[in-house]
């Protein structure tokens, strides 16, 4: 094993090295640095040439100079020292420090982005293989299949007129006439419909509950101005914890396991006490005491569990604590929509909440859920673009794999042994047809760090894909060595991660030392 | 034979194994390829705006039918706006709009299909060529022309595309050096990008088949054609390469409807088709600053795009039904009419079972014609 890791770092490092000196030969070989001075009349060109070349080193030759680079990019592996250097870009600013900030810049925009394709498309790809050959499949499969076929920086356009514009100039005077009302209302009845199991006369009863829901929420919404001033409150809080309780349970437990359901039910009933508890505290929030409450809702949940007991103790707990969790999401957002109409009346917002490019509003002024809301409204489009184009693999490819896994031998076995349906999809099945999905997750984890390059050029984010468009249109190599290096260590870390785990998680398959 | 098999496939609800009555592979996929609704649907919508694109603005030096060209420019007709109409159904002077100095967009749009197309099927051919030579090398002989073909592929893996890509188009823009690449990129602009993309995406291509050069190599049938006395290259051509080749062809697919994204993603950033030519990407980085005032000048060339995609990953999915043996296409509406009948009508034609979904293990993939000269 260790052995096995070795040589495959060896080899990546070898890889690597190869791969760097072929990237900065063909930098430097794309384009001449000094054009714009060339081509100027300015009287001090020569002096401006002369800086350049002694920034950029380029008295030396790109096939020695690249040893240069090379010599203060080994000093990055020598820990505590402090003393990397990956050169300097064309401005004159050390790379790793603009390496940091891009990369902060691009984990924002992708890891919310990569999570939430990761969680639908899997959900979206089990789902259609239970119902194999359904009008629900046909459509996911062709939905997945449309995805697939279109241009980020297409969707990037629309989204922006439609999704920003539009609804701005709707967030002006937010009213949904009757007859809107009741399309959306139909629109969603009938997506349910389809999407909903069972016979013709289940389906068009649900549908039509859904279509009654939606449009009597919708009229609410419009007559009490709900869009300008949001919120959910303590009675919606309970409502809906309630229903993610018995959500939860059914998944997790089996709805027959009163103990599991009655715990869930407890700790919606502690999330909204402690709704009215923390309302005060909230008021001056931080980062920090978010991820602690967050950390202290699964352990009361867990606590919860552990209390009420029953004959699977463990299902208690894992039910209850995963509610708590989601009630405490709840009451978050509801904090959130609280601090709405203070960030939609800021100075600096201006009734136009919905941002099309940027990573924030510049010279913003706010306490922590303002200035919170203003990149979550600044992140929904360019997540929102890259969740569509990413979806449908994920869910093709779970599809595949679920459906190969329904066929096999021991899942008949286990609904032989009278094993109810639940317990074979989720327990059987379903673990086993994360196995090959875990190694795709765990490439495009790798892939993340490199951002997305198209979607930070259309939503003009500067992070890692801005920083490697614009050393190559500067032939600048430094930037774009230390991009593709920070890329080419990832890829191939996540790639030894993605078969470890692949043999850890199957034990058919072994790795060979 | 044919209405033999449509009778059964009808009477069972699963399609017969045609395996056992003496069809060659071709037939096999040929005949499951038809019966995929989507991938004929998706081929006959790729028909239509190839011939489309390739007649009406004219190729090569050849005139086409359509009255403008995509660098004509023409006196503004209503504003831009398209003139064409559904009802009634009606082309008019402009069908797609004009853009702001008036030329065509019609025409722009199918210079841009056409360019698309080019570069895709271009790709196509190198990545699959390529890919395939390189593949079936390191997988059949091993040893160390495997390590080092394995070693370059894991090079060009990981150095980004979007650089390659950046440093042909300088090269190509610099005319100054008067070398026979850059005067070769400045005429055929398009070729160049489409050699050059070809030429760096098959590197997925050669590790699939080397993947499958491996496994078929310690076949039996391999054995048995080596013990016979067969050379390397009968071996390969003859006997590996008939069973590989599904996986080769659902794959160029794939990267064909990949490589459409890629060219209109490169020209969108400027360092793919550049300007007095045009292509789909292109017209939307052009236009999109346009989109609130000429919308048209947005929607058309990308609606081709994704057609273009759309109909290539159709395809692409009934070519991987059709080639994958184990896949057995299980209509679900037919098996609940004919219940009845599904257990005499499978026993009569799967002499194996009837072989809905074959659930072995990865290396029992080709258990049907074992060797591509059986059957023929």
């Amino acid at each position: 094993m260790v052995t096995y890791i070795f040589r495959r770092l060896v080899t990546a490092a070898l890889i690597l090295l190869g791969a760097s000196y072929f990237v900065y030969l063909l930098t430097a070989a794309s384009g001449d640095p000094l054009e714009e001075f060339r081509a100027s009349n300015s009287p001090q060109k020569q002096q401006l040439m002369d800086a350049r070349t002694e920034l950029l080193q380029l008295d030396t030759p790109a096939p020695l100079r690249y040893f240069k680079w090379f010599g203060g990019a080994v000093q990055c592996l020598v820990p505590f020292a402090n003393s990397c250097d990956l050169g300097k870009n064309i401005a004159g600013q050390p790379v790793t420090e603009a390496l940091g900030f891009a990369l902060v810049q691009t984990l924002t925009l992708v890891t919310g982005a990569t999570v939430l394709a990761i969680l639908i498309g899997i959900t979206l790809g089990i789902v259609t293989a239970l119902r194999q050959y359904s009008t629900l499949d046909y459509g996911v499969t062709f939905m997945a299949f449309l995805f697939f076929s279109l241009p980020i920086f297409w969707v990037a356009v629309l989204l922006k007129e439609f999704g920003a514009i539009g609804f701005n100039n709707f967030l002006r005077n937010p009213e949904v006439p009757l007859p809107t009302a009741l399309g959306i209302g139909v629109v969603a009845g009938a997506l349910t419909t389809v999407a909903a199991g069972g016979a013709m006369k289940r389906r068009l009863l649900t549908g039509a509950i859904v279509f009654a829901f939606v449009t009597a929420v919708l009229i609410y919404f419009s007559a009490t101005e709900w869009f300008k001033t949001p919120g959910l409150g303590p009675v919606i809080i309970a409502i809906a914890g309630a229903g993610i309780a018995f959500a939860v349970t059914l998944l997790s437990a089996g709805l027959k396991n009163r103990k599991a359901l009655q715990s869930a039910l407890i700790s919606v009933g502690v999330g909204v006490v402690l709704y009215f508890v923390l309302q005060p505290l909230l008021n001056d929030a931080t980062f920090l005491m978010i991820v602690i409450l967050a950390v202290a809702f699964v352990l009361i949940g867990m606590g919860i569990g552990y209390v009420v007991g029953g004959y699977d103790r463990g299902q208690s707990m894992r039910a209850a604590a995963i509610t708590s969790f989601l009630v405490g999401f709840l009451i978050l957002l509801d904090r959130y929509m609280q601090a709405w109409p203070s960030y939609f009346n800021n100075s600096r917002v201006r009734g136009r909440p919905i941002a099309t490019i940027g990573a924030s509003t510049p010279n913003i002024e706010g306490d922590f859920w303002v200035l919170s809301l203003d990149s979550f409204t600044h992140l929904i489009l360019p997540t929102l673009a890259l969740i569509l184009i990413s979806l449908a693999s994920y869910t093709r490819f779970t599809r595949a794999s679920m459906l190969e896994i329904m066929n096999m031998d021991y899942i008949r076995t286990a609904r032989a042994k009278g094993l109810s349906e639940r317990t074979v999809v989720m327990r059987h099945a379903f673990r086993n047809a994360l196995i090959p999905i875990a190694t795709i997750v765990a490439f495009d984890i790798g892939a993340l760090i490199g951002g997305a390059v198209i979607t930070e050029t259309v939503f003009s984010v500067r992070g890692m894909g801005f920083l490697f468009l614009d050393g190559i249109a500067h032939v600048d190599p430094n930037p774009v060595m230390g991009v593709f290096i920070c890329v080419a260590i990832t890829a191939m870390v996540f790639n030894l991660i993605a078969d470890l785990a692949y043999s850890a998680l199957d034990p058919r398959v072994r790795v060979k030392s | 034979m044919a209405e033999d098999g449509s009778r059964i496939s009808a009477a069972a609800g699963i399609e017969p194994v045609l395996e056992a009555k003496g069809l060659s592979q071709g037939q096999i996929v040929r005949k499951r390829f038809l019966g995929h609704s989507g991938a004929i649907i998706g081929l006959v919508v790729f028909a239509l705006i190839f011939v489309m694109a390739f007649t009406s603005v004219g190729y090569l030096g050849i005139p086409g039918w359509w009255k403008y060209t995509h660098e004509q420019v023409s006196p503004l007709v209503n504003d831009g706006a398209p003139t064409s109409s559904l009802w009634p159904l009606a082309w008019g002077e402009h069908p797609f709009g004009q853009d702001r100095i008036g030329r065509d967009l019609f025409a722009m749009t199918m210079r841009g299909a056409q360019q698309s197309i080019t570069i895709m099927l271009v790709i196509g051919l190198i990545a699959g060529l390529i890919g395939a030579v390189v593949g079936a090398i390191s997988g059949y002989f091993r040893g160390w022309a495997e390590a080092i073909l394995m070693r370059v592929t894991d090079v060009i893996i990981i150095v980004p595309a979007l650089l390659l890509a950046a440093v042909m188009a300088q090269l190509a823009g610099r005319r100054d050096q008067g070398s026979w690449f850059a005067s070769f990129a400045s005429t055929n602009g398009v070729l160049a990008l489409g050699i050059f993309l070809g030429l760096i995406s098959w590197v997925s291509l050669a590790r699939l088949m080397r993947g499958e050069f491996l496994s078929l190599r310690e076949r039996e049938f391999v054995d048995a054609a080596r013990i016979s006395g067969a050379s390397n290259a009968r071996i390969i051509f003859k006997h590996i390469l008939p069973n590989a080749v599904g996986v080769l062809i659902v794959n160029v697919t794939l990267t064909m409807s990949a490589a459409i994204l890629t060219e209109t993603a490169l020209s969108y950033l400027g360092v793919g088709v550049k300007a007095p030519d045009t292509s789909l990407g292109l017209l939307i980085s052009q236009n999109q600053q346009a989109f609130a005032t000429r919308p048209w000048l947005f929607w058309f060339p990308g609606m081709f795009i994704v057609l273009i995609c759309l109909s290539i990953n159709f395809i692409g999915d009934g070519l991987r039904d059709a080639f994958d043996p184990r896949q057995k296409k299980f209509n679900a509406k037919k098996a609940v009419d004919h219940r009845g009948t599904a257990v005499q009508a499978s026993a009569v034609t799967a002499p194996d079972g009837p072989g809905y979904e074959q659930s072995g293990p990865e290396g029992s993939q080709y258990d049907g014609p074992a060797d591509g000269t059986q059957g023929k």
